[in-house]
């Protein structure tokens, strides 16, 4: 599994890749988590509103600083 | 009700003495940060609900079918309601653009969305009453059509500069809420935006509550009143490295009102504390050439400072 933080650099989304980190850990899966700021890229992704998570290449939250235990049930999914 | 409940907290309860400057500064006090609060909480919270129901995504769909002059009259509209953060408005923008709005319609929309937010809504209407509120709005919503239109007259395409993405904006979708998730998401919200202004808040109120009690009425009518041509364009560029601080400002400008500031100036120091933000203009920088910047800085500016001289003029 690959997840990638998408965000320009702002609080909001250095808060998202912690709390994505923790619950990674913390479900002790093996993933590959991706801190992407590169504006070209986001743009690829057609995303608006940062902090936005992908999983496997597919956007999955935007504009929101999701919680560890909201992320579990998303991944959950 | 709030009003009565505090003068008997102040003068009944603690027992100050009417008339005094010091009772009438803490009474000041209290009343306005007890109802700014519970403005700010249930306004908020009605504005973030309402924004679950629009995104970035169905606003540039919308925005990327219209026609000129409509096209920027609803993007300034859609600019109120769509959430909107200067970190996101790099890849808002590019996001527009690569869809085909017009480069006029995504102005009119990135001048709207930050100038009339939730925040100084209820510190104007709270402070200077729901008249001073709606000809903020008012007068907002037509700053940007009209610089959008003016933009876009300009035929500057050109000034943005490149991106190298290969496929841009293909799928990005929003996820499905449920009214749970809505109510959840408008209370945290709520919570933030709290949390990210309450000092500034309580500083600024305590700061026109100073102002208030203690400093004489039309002490600066002879440097900011109706006859001082220049206190406009001053205002408005003193305006703009303040961003963060909306929440902190206007209860000192409504303080300073009192105290012979013109309405109009007031208005324009405002809309340029919100509206015109450097660290926005340093993120657009990236997506814009400097001479586009500074074409959309003065538009914009130039908007405001005819406004508040029309205020200065029709008001009081």
């Amino acid at each position: 599994m690959k997840i990638e933080v998408l965000g320009t650099g702002c609080p909001k989304c250095k808060q998202l890749a912690a709390n994505v980190e923790i619950a990674v850990k913390e479900l002790k899966i093996s993933t590959e988590i991706v801190k992407v700021s590169d504006i070209d890229k986001i743009v690829e992704y057609g995303v608006m509103m940062t902090p936005a998570l992908v999983v496997d290449g597919k956007v999955v939250s935007l504009g929101k600083v999701l919680t560890k235990d909201e992320f579990k049930k998303l991944i959950a999914k | 009700m709030l009003k009565s409940a505090i003068d008997w907290v102040v003068y009944d309860l603690v027992k100050m003495q009417k008339g005094r400057l010091l009772s009438e500064a803490v009474n000041f006090f209290l009343y306005d940060t007890i109802k700014i609060f519970l403005l700010l909480i249930i306004i908020i919270f009605v504005v973030s609900l309402i924004r679950t129901f629009f995104s970035p995504e169905k606003t540039r769909a919308i925005l990327s079918h219209k026609q000129k002059y409509s096209g920027n009259i609803l993007a300034a509209l859609l600019g109120i309601v769509t959430p909107f953060c200067s970190c996101s408005a790099v890849p808002l923008f590019l996001g527009f653009i690569e869809a085909g709005v017009p480069l006029g319609t995504t102005f009119s929309f990135l001048v709207a969305s930050p100038m009339i937010n939730e925040v100084a809504l209820v510190m104007l209407w709270g402070l200077f009453g729901y008249k001073i509120a709606l000809i903020y709005i008012g007068s907002g919503l037509i700053i940007a059509i009209i610089s959008g239109i003016v933009i876009g007259k300009l035929k500057v395409e050109n000034l943005v500069e490149k991106i190298n993405s290969k496929n841009p904006s293909c799928c990005a979708q929003g996820v499905t809420q449920t009214v749970k998730d809505r109510v959840l998401f408008a209370r945290g919200y709520t919570k933030d935006i709290l949390k990210a202004v309450w000092l500034y808040v309580i500083i600024g109120i305590g700061l026109g509550a100073w102002i208030h009690g203690y400093v004489p009425a039309d002490f600066l009518a002879k440097y900011a009143g109706k006859d001082n041509w220049l206190a406009v364009p001053f205002a408005t560029i003193v305006g703009i490295p303040l961003y963060s601080n909306a929440a902190g400002v206007i209860p000192l400008v409504s303080a300073l009102t009192e105290k012979g500031v013109a309405m109009g100036t007031a208005l324009a120091f405002m809309m340029a504390v919100t509206g015109l933000s450097l660290p926005e203009f340093l993120i657009l920088r990236r997506v814009m050439k400097l001479k586009l910047l500074i074409i959309f800085v003065s538009v914009v500016g130039i908007g405001i400072i005819i406004t508040g001289y029309l205020f200065n003029l029709i008001l009081r």
